[in-house]
């Protein structure tokens, strides 16, 4: 059969107005059912013709997904809440300014607008083998084109490769690892509760998902503790043009530092795995260390320990290396 | 008071900004209907077989066209459609049906069995010695001047050509075109520094924002067409030439264009299939091109892969100019490496100079003039070459170019043309100024935190103007002036602007000036193409013989009526009337009316010999309308007319992450007389613009085992954003007129691209301390290999990445 791209193929579209009638609607519908929330990656697949769902379920009229609330000591925010906002509400950019800097640099104004922080968090990857069309392991066959000794993979992964080469293009993913953010998933089975690292699957876990999402779920609310609230965060989101592009690499970190000294850190990066990378060892190694650049030095190094380059994308080793330094350093430059 | 020289707002605008503007997709037809194309999925292919039988039994499907059944051409041109097709995405068919969503899902299910046929995307693998073909029987077409023979043929380098390369060096085998200027031997032997580097031109997308969607049907017989296009007139005589019809049976109507950059010099083969398929199927069809098909249509500037040798005195004076280049030509050729040889000439004036090259298919899309074709490569890639001479020699960067720019007695290419003006020692030290090149170039190298600055200068030449058009104006009883105008409306004001030659010579103020263009139903006469920025020369040239022919008509008439000879009576405010009493006279109005009476020469029953057929069937037209301007431009020329434009850029290069910020951009122009500022300075920054995609992200990445294309979509091939424009861009007009043409405006369109390639590649050479990476695009990736020492991501040569 001949292909044809850019043209959305006829679907029915619901519109529910509440989770459970969307929750309803996705078991209903299983497999040929499609959660929608902003579409700014739905459209995609859909013009692409790739993904074929016949039960479009946009989650734009449940009201109790969208906004920002304060609770306990942090915050909760709709899924469905869009970038704009998220990057833009004063209890964020007050207390956890290291989220609202990563959804400001999101895309484009235009995106941010319609794009949702839950599906900024639950997008496919952008390999673009994968979203051509081609049958690879993550579309469902045997082989990563990706990672052919021919490939263009430049922007592909340099730790995490499992069959798969590609990585998460999330911007907000890192900042709420960082500020150790819980995602809240609904399904017919009720309501969970998961840590923002856990929310991201690698292919080792399910090839063909980037989340924890599986059919009939939906990511509803995002709460982020107090626990970071006002910590030093560094954001910073490295692409080849400033505007409307994926990060290469992108490193979040939140630091409390007392006299100098790193009492708390958290540090997670992303454009380098196929899923957001919480550093676990860059943690422990700064924590009790002075801030200073023999610290940052050493966990720059620490860092890429154990990355493995393809063909084209060897820079990103100090690209990472680089970030995390700057991340861990007092003064960002 | 003059327009020329003049800031005001072109008849369009209004439109455009209250989005009333119809572009090619927004024109409707009764009983229109829609059609899709199947294109290639592989790089070279052969159609065995269709089965179309499933589709076009869907309810809603109106019809199939294949390619046998669209005007067919001769190798080794491009048709609108194919059973051979020649890289991934080459329109195989096209279907209709009364809906898009129907007409793509019937696409889904056409069954086409194409049988893959060897394929090439790089031109040096296919000058291996058993190196793939892009065609099939060779790599370029041998049509020697004056012969019968026209054939594939291969052209192939030996084992020993490409060992003779250095480590990544560019290998030099057997050149298919040859072409040298003075001693070159003598000229290196006189040089006191010799660089050789090997360089890498990306190709690159046109991008318009508008793609090239068509509507098309007949009515009585003639063809009524709305392509997206840069020409009106001339498009309209290729679609009729195409489509064996006579002229008068297309009516093309098309008054604006969402740009072009030179991939749709006169439309797009693709405009030809919504009128075939309404034909065959006898509804009106409109084709909507998709963001997707037109990365792969849209056309593309070609890559150069080359070699460049150059000697300097110890002074910085070039001596000799050794340039071999291998040329991208896609799936159907291009030529752009003899421009760029050209322009390395005329920026540099060596001494002695050889230019080598090669120019090749390969299995990639269509090539196609992209905005300086040529010349925007080859500064780019040279200038900051320039640069480590200068930084060897201990020369200011901005002294070595002045050192070697022509001048009014310059010279270019093989013939070593004349030129009608050159006043790049004028523009180099304005931009100086306004840049404020003395105080900024001390900042290079400078660091702040990470940023380390960098200072850069690019001169860029591009041709700027033809001749020999024909002006037509119409002087109506509203006594309003009509400019009619064949040229058309890509965005750059020149359908207003060159109007204004003859409002001028009319004395007339704008808002009596009525320009009429867009439609060739409305009479318009023969015109240069809205490309290669001729029109602005081509046509304030025309229109001013127009206006001439005018106003001696209406001085005629005024003598006719007021007794005394016609040099006895002048124009201005509307009225023509006697030198020595204001009121010995008659207005505009009433002198189209006796125009008119007196029929003859002076309301177009009568005109000059040697108009082409198409302004001769207008002036017919329109005759008995009013008084009637009508005139060949036969103004004297000696030499081409090229227009300079020189970039300074200011950069922050970030040595950690190896991201380029521009900070600063300032262009000047040697362009001759300003007619418009405003539009002068849009034309400059927006080519800057384009510049600084090409230098630093603009990307075009083929997959080379499967021959396919990834960069296809806005945010994978990633032209420049307004994020990655500097806040304020600055610029300047030398504003010397050209002495051989009359208004003395020289064209502008193209230049102003290599000079923001220039500077930027330039300002980041500065950045890293005058390492030349000799690569576009100079993306973060190359940029930080080479700041770390690590291995390149891409192999000295390599090209699609």
């Amino acid at each position: 059969m001949a292909v044809i791209r850019d043209m959305i193929p006829a679907f029915d579209l619901f519109q529910p107005t509440s989770i459970e009638d969307a929750i309803d609607l996705l078991d209903q519908y299983g497999d040929d059912s499609w959660v929608f929330a902003g579409g700014m990656d739905s459209f995609d697949w859909m013009k692409d013709r790739i993904k074929r769902p016949t039960a479009v379920v946009d989650l734009g009229n449940i009201p109790e997904l969208k906004g920002i609330t304060s609770s306990d000591d942090g915050l909760e925010i709709g899924a469905m809440t869009t970038l704009t906002e998220v990057a833009s509400n004063s209890d964020v950019t007050s207390r956890f300014g290291l989220l609202s800097q990563a959804a400001g640099l999101v895309a484009t104004p235009q995106i941010r607008n319609q794009g949702t922080l839950g599906g900024n968090l639950s997008q496919d990857t952008r390999c673009w083998y994968y979203r051509a069309g081609w049958p690879c392991y993550r579309a469902g066959g045997n082989i990563c084109y990706a990672s052919a000794p021919l490939a263009m993979n430049r922007e592909h992964c340099i730790f995490g490769a499992d069959r798969c080469v590609a990585v998460n293009p999330s911007d907000t993913a890192t900042a709420l690892i960082a500020l150790d953010a819980k995602m809240v998933v609904h399904s017919s089975k009720g309501e969970r509760e998961v840590d923002a690292e856990d929310y991201f699957i690698g292919p080792g876990i399910d090839i063909t998902r980037m989340t924890v999402l599986e059919t009939g779920d939906i990511l509803t609310t995002i709460r982020i503790p107090g626990t970071w609230a006002g910590a030093q965060f560094y954001f910073e989101k490295v692409e080849d043009r400033k505007s409307w592009d994926f990060a290469l690499v992108s490193v979040a970190s939140a630091l409390v530092v007392n006299n100098g000294r790193i009492e708390r850190a958290r540090i997670a990066v992303n454009g380098v795995a196929p899923y957001p990378m919480r550093l676990d060892a860059v943690e422990a190694a700064v924590t009790g260390k002075p801030q200073n650049e023999e610290t940052a030095e050493a966990a720059g190094d620490i860092a890429i320990r154990g990355a493995s380059p393809l063909r084209h994308n060897d820079y990103k080793l100090p690209l990472m290396k680089n970030l995390v330094r700057r991340a861990l350093r007092e003064q960002a430059p | 008071m003059a327009t020329i020289g003049q800031d005001i707002a072109p008849p369009d605008l209004v439109a455009k900004v209250t989005g009333r503007a119809k572009f090619a997709e927004d024109f409707r037809a009764e009983g229109m209907v829609f059609a899709k194309l199947l294109l290639s999925p592989m790089p070279h292919a052969r159609v065995r077989r269709v089965d179309a039988s499933e589709a076009l039994a869907m309810p809603g499907v109106l019809g199939i066209l294949r390619a046998e059944e669209v005007p067919q051409v001769d190798a080794p041109r491009e048709a609108c459609l194919t059973d051979e097709p020649l890289y991934e995405g080459e329109p195989v068919l096209a279907i209709a049906a009364v809906d898009e969503t129907t007409a793509a899902d019937a696409i889904d299910r056409i069954k086409v069995d194409f049988e893959p046929l060897p394929f090439v995307l790089d031109p040096l693998e296919s000058l291996r010695p058993n190196g793939p073909d892009a065609r099939i029987g060779g790599n370029y077409f041998f049509r020697p001047r004056g012969s019968d023979i026209a054939e594939f043929r291969s052209h192939k380098w030996t084992d020993a050509d490409f060992a003779a390369a250095g480590e990544g060096q560019m290998p030099m085998g057997e050149p298919r075109t040859e072409w040298s200027v003075g001693d070159l031997d003598a000229g290196f032997d006189q040089a006191d520094l010799v660089l050789d580097e090997t360089i890498v031109h990306q190709t690159l997308s046109h991008h318009p924002m508008e793609p090239r969607s068509c509507m098309a049907y007949w009515q009585n017989g003639k063809l009524y067409i709305h392509p997206s296009t840069q020409s009106t007139a001339r498009t309209a005589v290729g679609i009729a030439r195409s489509m064996d019809l006579d002229p008068d049976d297309v009516v093309l109507i098309g008054p604006y264009c969402g740009g072009g950059f030179g991939s749709k010099i006169s439309g797009s083969p693709t405009m030809l299939i919504p009128a075939v398929m309404s034909r065959k199927i006898g509804r009106p069809v409109m084709m909507r091109i998709n963001r997707y098909e037109e990365t792969y249509i849209g056309r593309s500037r070609p890559g150069f892969q080359a070699r460049v040798k150059i000697g300097f005195r110890n002074d910085g004076r070039v001596t000799a100019l050794d340039l071999y280049i291998v040329e991208d030509g896609g799936a159907y050729g291009s030529g752009d490496f003899n421009t760029a040889g050209t322009v390395a000439s005329l920026s540099y004036q060596p001494l002695a100079m050889r230019l080598r090259g090669v120019s090749l298919y390969t299995n990639t899309p269509p090539r196609s003039a992209q905005r300086g074709p040529g010349g925007a490569q080859i500064v780019g890639m040279l200038e900051p070459i320039i640069d480590k001479a200068a930084r060897q020699l201990g020369i200011d960067r901005v002294a070595i170019r002045e050192l070697n720019a022509p001048d009014n007695n310059g010279w270019l290419g093989p013939q070593q043309g004349r030129l009608t003006s050159a006043y790049v020692r004028e523009a180099l030290a304005m931009g100086k100024e306004i840049f404020g090149w003395e105080e900024k170039s001390r900042l290079s190298g400078q660091r702040n935190g990470t940023k380390a600055i960098g200072v850069g200068v690019g001169l860029s030449p591009f041709v700027g103007g033809s001749t020999g058009y024909d002006g037509l104006v119409v002087i109506r009883p509203d006594g309003k002036l009509y400019v009619h105008q064949g040229i058309g409306n890509l965005g750059t004001h020149s359908m207003a602007d060159t109007a204004r030659a003859a409002a001028d010579v009319l004395g007339l103020p704008w808002d009596r000036v009525e320009v009429v263009w867009g439609d060739t139903s409305k009479h318009l006469p023969w015109s240069s193409n809205q490309s290669g920025s001729q029109t602005i020369h081509a046509h304030t040239r025309a229109n001013h013989a127009a206006g001439i022919d005018a106003r001696r008509k209406l001085q005629q008439i005024a003598a006719l009526d007021w007794g005394g000879s016609p040099g006895d009576y002048v124009v201005g405010g509307g009225r023509v009337y006697h030198r020595s009493n204001r009121n010995q006279g008659m207005t505009f109005g009433r002198a189209a009316r006796r125009a008119i009476q007196l029929r003859g020469k002076f309301s177009g029953y009568e005109m000059d010999d040697d108009l082409n057929a198409m302004t001769v069937a207008s002036v017919q037209a329109l005759a008995g309308q009013g008084l009637i301007g009508a005139a060949k431009d036969n103004y004297g020329r000696e030499g081409s007319t090229w227009t300079f434009v020189v970039g300074f850029a200011l950069v922050e290069l970030d040595v950690e992450t190896g991201q380029v910020d521009i900070k600063e951009y300032t262009a000047v122009a040697d362009c001759g007389t300003v007619i418009h500022p405003r539009s002068l300075a849009a034309q400059i920054h927006g080519g800057g613009v384009q510049g600084f995609g090409i230098a630093r992200s603009q990307r075009w990445v083929y997959d080379p085992q499967w021959g396919v294309a990834f960069a296809k979509r806005f945010y994978t091939a990633r032209p420049p954003g307004i994020l990655d424009v500097p806040l304020e861009m600055k610029w300047g007009a030398v504003g010397i007129p050209d002495p051989q043409t009359p208004v003395g405006a020289k064209g502008i369109g193209e230049p102003p691209v290599g000079a923001g390639s220039a500077a930027i590649t330039s300002a980041i050479a500065d950045a890293l301390g005058g390492q030349c990476l000799c690569r576009t695009p100079l993306t973060l990736d190359v940029i930080l290999a080479a700041l770390e020492g690590r291995e390149q991501p891409y192999g000295p040569l390599e090209t699609h990445v």
